[in-house]
């Protein structure tokens, strides 16, 4: 069974995010980018399932600059077997958006035809939690996004999903999109031996027109902004003043 | 053309995010329909038609529906949505599975978690963990909008609007529900309660954090919530989580105690009309988003705090 996992370059997620002071978008220019964490997860589950014998192959891919290759190495230092990234030239993190992605991840689908995607939830840049969804619609295929356990037997799928209220378990037949929470795994750190050896491993590239893919954004973004600073507080030495504060000053208890 | 928006109900009532979402698609200036789907929900769609800004409530009443899957339910909003401008859905786990399903299916693009609504095309959207806001225009032919329910006050009840049968969609068979195990709580929902006792890293374990913030959340009122690293380290259960990816809240007042303050944590609350923190490391930097900061120890503070109220 051959599994797809996307992965997207983001800032690293220890780095602060800055706005540009033009306002036309975030400034990324020589800041540490790294792996989506969700995505790491996924990198993880599918090596997983192949060390556990269930699947034959991992594929990564990554849409986006010719630099996204470094986020497919990466990928491929978990585990993955082989990388396809899909260049898509000057356009912008912010230009490249989800449908365009899952348009992409279709075409490869139809392509590479795996039993299952495992796609992050959501990037940590543009918080739009939309791929995985929608490139389970276009291909009409079952979809279990925040995903905290995944079981697979045979053409089954049993997924365990973090929803509002607690925990939702799934059943579905193959091929299916998994998204993936932070409860379904600890991604391991990648070794050097793996680093190297992932350095080795078959690395394709492919454009948005060999896909027959339009990739122009369909939302504008018209400004971005940074959000009004909280004025900072007070400390308060103990108990009783706090709660003299949030009674008198406050007035909320 | 009207706003649709789809109702998330337990087929007795309407959930209170649903009704945060009907107050951002008003902004919209348009008429306003809401979608009840499901197996037996009269009563929900008679909920939703006491909505005071709906003009119209659609239920879709069939056995397809009773687990309200995503795959099934998009089918239908796919069918339904050539009538309407809009398609709002409240940016919760049910509404983030569902609306991207059907924003493909209609061949737009989505625009997710809003939190402001400038024009009928024209959005505000918090990006990067809410360290930025992105102002958001869409061309699409259906604008499909998920509501951040935090960001809107819930509409008010008081109408009664007409409510339409529309016929099922096929049934997909896509995906089928064989368990769901909800965490069971006398306390007010997080996203709608008015004051949030959160834990952290700091309070140790589990126990601590149920013997320590319960007796508080009870005193408050309050609802419990929690960071990403008491819910790693299974003090709580995945739904007490406060942050980027877990919930997003803006109560009165959010007391946050032992947590440090990730970013990713931040972004889940920093909108809190009030926050308070209690945390022994002074340069925790929780501090720098707190009204009020205390400095100690939370095993002794803590009850202290309990008892004085």
């Amino acid at each position: 069974m051959k599994i797809l996992v996307p992965v997207k370059r983001v800032l690293d997620y220890n780095v602060k995010a800055r706005v540009k002071a033009d306002g036309s978008g975030m400034d990324l220019a020589n800041v540490k980018m790294a792996m989506n964490p969700f995505d790491e997860i996924a990198v993880e589950e599918a090596v997983r399932l192949k060390e556990a014998g269930i699947a034959t192959e991992v594929v990564a891919v990554s849409c986006g600059a010719a630099v996204c290759a470094e986020t497919l190495r990466a990928a491929m230092a978990i585990g993955a077997d082989r990388g396809i990234l899909v260049d898509c030239g000057e356009l912008s993190d912010a230009e490249l958006q989800p449908l365009a992605v899952a348009k992409l991840l279709k075409a490869l689908c139809d392509t590479e035809a795996p039993q299952l995607v495992i796609c992050g939830k959501q990037a940590i840049d543009d918080d739009a939690n939309q791929t995985g969804q929608m490139l389970a619609a276009l291909m009409g295929w079952p979809q279990a996004p925040f995903a905290s356990k995944l079981s697979l037997d045979g053409k089954l799928a049993t997924v365990t999903r973090e929803i509002d209220g607690g925990l939702e378990t799934l059943e579905m037949t193959l091929p299916a999109v998994v998204t993936t929470d932070l409860r379904l795994n600890e991604p391991r750190y990648a070794t050097l031996p793996n680093i190297m050896k992932a350095k080795k491993k078959p690395l394709e590239t492919v454009k948005p027109t060999d896909l027959r893919v339009d990739v122009a954004p369909r939302l504008a973004i018209l400004k971005v902004a940074e959000p009004s600073k909280r004025s900072a507080g007070v400390l308060v030495p103990d108990v009783a003043t706090l709660v003299d504060k949030l009674k008198n000053e406050a007035k909320v208890i | 053309m009207a706003v649709l928006v789809i109702a998330e109900h337990d087929n007795q009532s309407i959930k209170t995010a649903t009704l945060n979402a009907v107050t951002a698609a008003q902004a919209v200036g348009a008429d306003i329909h809401v979608l009840v789907t499901g197996s037996g929900c009269s009563i929900a769609a008679q909920a939703a038609a006491a909505i005071g800004a709906v003009a119209k409530v659609l239920v879709c009443d069939a056995a397809q529906y009773e687990a309200q899957t995503a795959e099934n339910v998009a089918e239908l909003v796919r069918a339904l949505a050539a009538d309407y401008s809009h398609v709002f859905a409240a940016a919760t786990s049910a509404g983030k599975n569902m609306l991207p399903r059907v924003a493909a299916l209609l061949d737009v693009a989505q625009i997710s978690d809003i939190v402001a609504v400038e024009s009928a095309d024209t959005f505000v959207r918090p990006i990067y963990a809410g360290n930025a806001l992105a102002t958001v225009k869409s061309t699409e032919r259906v604008k499909v909008v998920t509501v951040r329910t935090a960001a809107f006050d819930p509409a008010p009840l008081g109408g009664s609007a007409p409510i339409e049968a529309v016929p099922a969609a096929k049934d997909l068979g896509l995906t089928r529900v064989v368990g769901r195990e909800l965490t069971k709580s006398e306390r007010p929902e997080l996203g709608a309660a008015k004051i949030i006792v959160s834990g952290g890293r700091g309070l140790g374990n589990g126990e601590n954090y149920r013997t320590l913030l319960e007796p508080l959340a009870d005193k408050l009122g309050a609802a419990l919530g929690a960071s990403r690293a008491a819910v790693d380290a299974g003090f709580v259960p995945n739904d007490y989580q406060v942050g980027q990816t877990g919930k997003i809240v803006a109560p009165q007042v959010y007391i946050a105690i032992g947590i440090s303050g990730a970013i990713q944590h931040l972004a889940g609350m920093k909108d809190s009309r009030l926050i308070v923190a209690i945390n022994k490391d002074p340069e925790a930097p929780i501090f720098q988003v707190a009204d009020y900061g205390l400095v100690a120890d939370l095993f002794a503070a803590v009850p202290e705090l309990t008892a004085s109220l």
